[in-house]
């Protein structure tokens, strides 16, 4: 993996020409965790994915550039709610997915180790079906760690697992994924409180930084810093609504 | 459970058809009872065979060639705007045709032999098939496309992995429709000119008035139809079953 780059984004984005978003401008710090905070349909996913280079259904007019002055959108890996496994494959073939595409030999050690290190050597030759939603979850984050990218788009990727399971993601991703410049995109402030290194909440009236909790992250779920913090996100979400 | 039920279902059938034949008291001629259609199904059962392959090989050969004729155009339907554009009224308009219609002018061109049915039964299933598997190949998940896209995959690679393995239920189902109407194709073709094969039987018995041997090569049809789906169900299960 190349050395994670500064990223920033910004610019305005419209829909037919009704604004999605007013002019911003969001900066993620080389090789840490930004989240970025906010309510249904205030554009944060669109933000996530100009950067990932993917269809938006908006205009937008504005420069996404990286430190390193080299392209974003092809050094990016991207996890998404849904854990877009391909429910033919198994676990194996999900996580090798990306070199599978591209024509390339697939790293058989490397995938081993990856699947290893999310404790899920039992099951390589399941199919998705087989598995529980933080099984799922867990090859997808292997697959998006297969791809060794020093960029890492996150939108939502544990808001659809039960609070247990929810809260080992956040602690593996956050451990697996250190060293890359991250983006989450979420709605729960909790979860932004555990893992933001750096806070911003989107809201319509645009992006407001906010100070992240001091422990290092990702926080304990109980860490009174965390809650505190939590607690003021979600003030601000409100007040913006 | 399920056999015993299709057993039931056969008997009430049965006992409904020859309620029939008793209460009205209907020439033989223009109904025969269940007996009497099994009895001379019994005594002609090597000349219904005779026939039956002879259906049997057009509707298997028709049912090959339509299936790869309908992949392929699916193939290049969902791969290229411009055959979008160019063969997709086209193919509503084969489909806005009735077959039927078709029956004569494929006699003439091909014969009376084989090759006019099968290109029966390869039209008639032509547009079931293409039509299912390019909805299939055009309904990708949309996620996963994204995910395709960041991981930087060639057009070519998307359909290989991700489009094609998608739309395979699609395809399972435009096949099972078509193992239905591919005998219909192939007897349609036996009806408009030739010498053998079920329909061809069935004109030559409702000819002479012998209904009893007309119900028995129908009946046979339609047994050798309900075979060929359950078949093809069987063969694309595992399709079927692709998606979760």
């Amino acid at each position: 993996m190349t050395p994670a780059p500064d990223l920033s984004i910004s610019g305005t984005a419209t829909i037919d020409g009704a604004t999605l978003f007013a002019p911003l401008t969001l900066t993620l710090g080389a090789g840490a965790w930004t989240c970025l905070l906010g309510g249904s349909g205030v554009g944060k996913t669109t933000v996530l994915r100009l950067i990932a280079g993917l269809e938006t259904g908006a205009e937008f007019t504005g420069r996404i550039t990286a430190s390193d002055g080299r392209p974003v959108s092809e050094r990016v890996a991207y996890m998404a709610q849904d854990d877009l496994l391909l429910p033919w494959a198994t676990v194996a073939q999900n996580v090798s997915l990306g070199a599978r595409l591209r024509g390339e030999t697939v790293d058989l050690d490397r995938r081993d180790r990856l699947i290893e290190r999310m404790r899920l050597q039992d099951h390589l030759t399941r199919k998705p079906s087989e598995l529980s939603g933080g099984q799922r979850q867990r090859v997808a984050l292997a697959r998006t760690l297969m791809e060794d990218r020093p960029i890492v788009l996150l939108d939502e990727p544990f808001s659809a697992l039960d609070a247990r399971t929810r809260a080992d993601m956040q602690d593996l991703a956050a451990e697996a994924l250190r060293g890359r410049t991250v983006l989450l995109v979420t709605h729960d402030p909790a979860e932004a409180a555990r893992l933001g290194q750096s806070i911003v909440v989107m809201t319509q009236h645009g992006l407001t930084p906010c100070d992240p909790p001091a422990a290092p992250a990702p926080r304990a779920v109980d860490d009174p810093n965390a809650l505190e913090t939590q607690g003021a996100l979600l003030k601000l979400l409100r007040e913006a609504a | 459970m399920r056999y015993l039920s299709a057993l039931a279902a056969t008997l009430f059938a049965l006992a409904v058809w020859q309620g029939v034949v008793s209460l009205t008291g209907l020439p033989k001629f223009i109904l025969p009872g269940p007996g009497l259609v099994a009895e001379t199904w019994w005594q002609n059962r090597w000349l219904i065979a005779e026939h039956t392959w002879t259906t049997a090989v057009e509707v298997v050969i028709g049912l090959a060639c339509g299936t790869l004729l309908g992949v392929v155009t699916a193939l290049q339907l969902a791969n290229s705007r411009v055959a979008r554009v160019l063969v997709q009224p086209m193919l509503v308009f084969t489909q806005a045709l009735p077959v039927f219609a078709l029956a004569p002018l494929l006699t003439l061109w091909l014969g009376y032999g084989l090759w006019s049915k099968v290109a029966m039964a390869v039209l008639i299933i032509y547009f079931p098939i293409t039509s299912s598997f390019f909805d299939g190949l055009m309904r990708t998940p949309a996620g996963y496309l994204d995910l395709a896209r960041t991981m930087q995959a060639s057009r070519g690679a998307v359909l290989w992995h991700i489009r094609i393995p998608a739309a395979l239920p699609s395809l399972a189902s435009g096949m099972r429709l078509a193992a239905v109407y591919a005998p219909i194709g192939a007897v349609i073709g036996e009806w408009v000119g030739s010498s053998q094969g079920l329909g061809y039987l069935m004109l030559l018995a409702n000819g002479r008035a012998k209904t009893d041997l007309m119900f028995a090569a129908m009946l046979t049809l339609g047994v050798f139809s309900i075979l060929l789906h359950m078949i093809v169900r069987r063969a694309t299960a595992g399709m079927a079953g692709e998606m979760r």
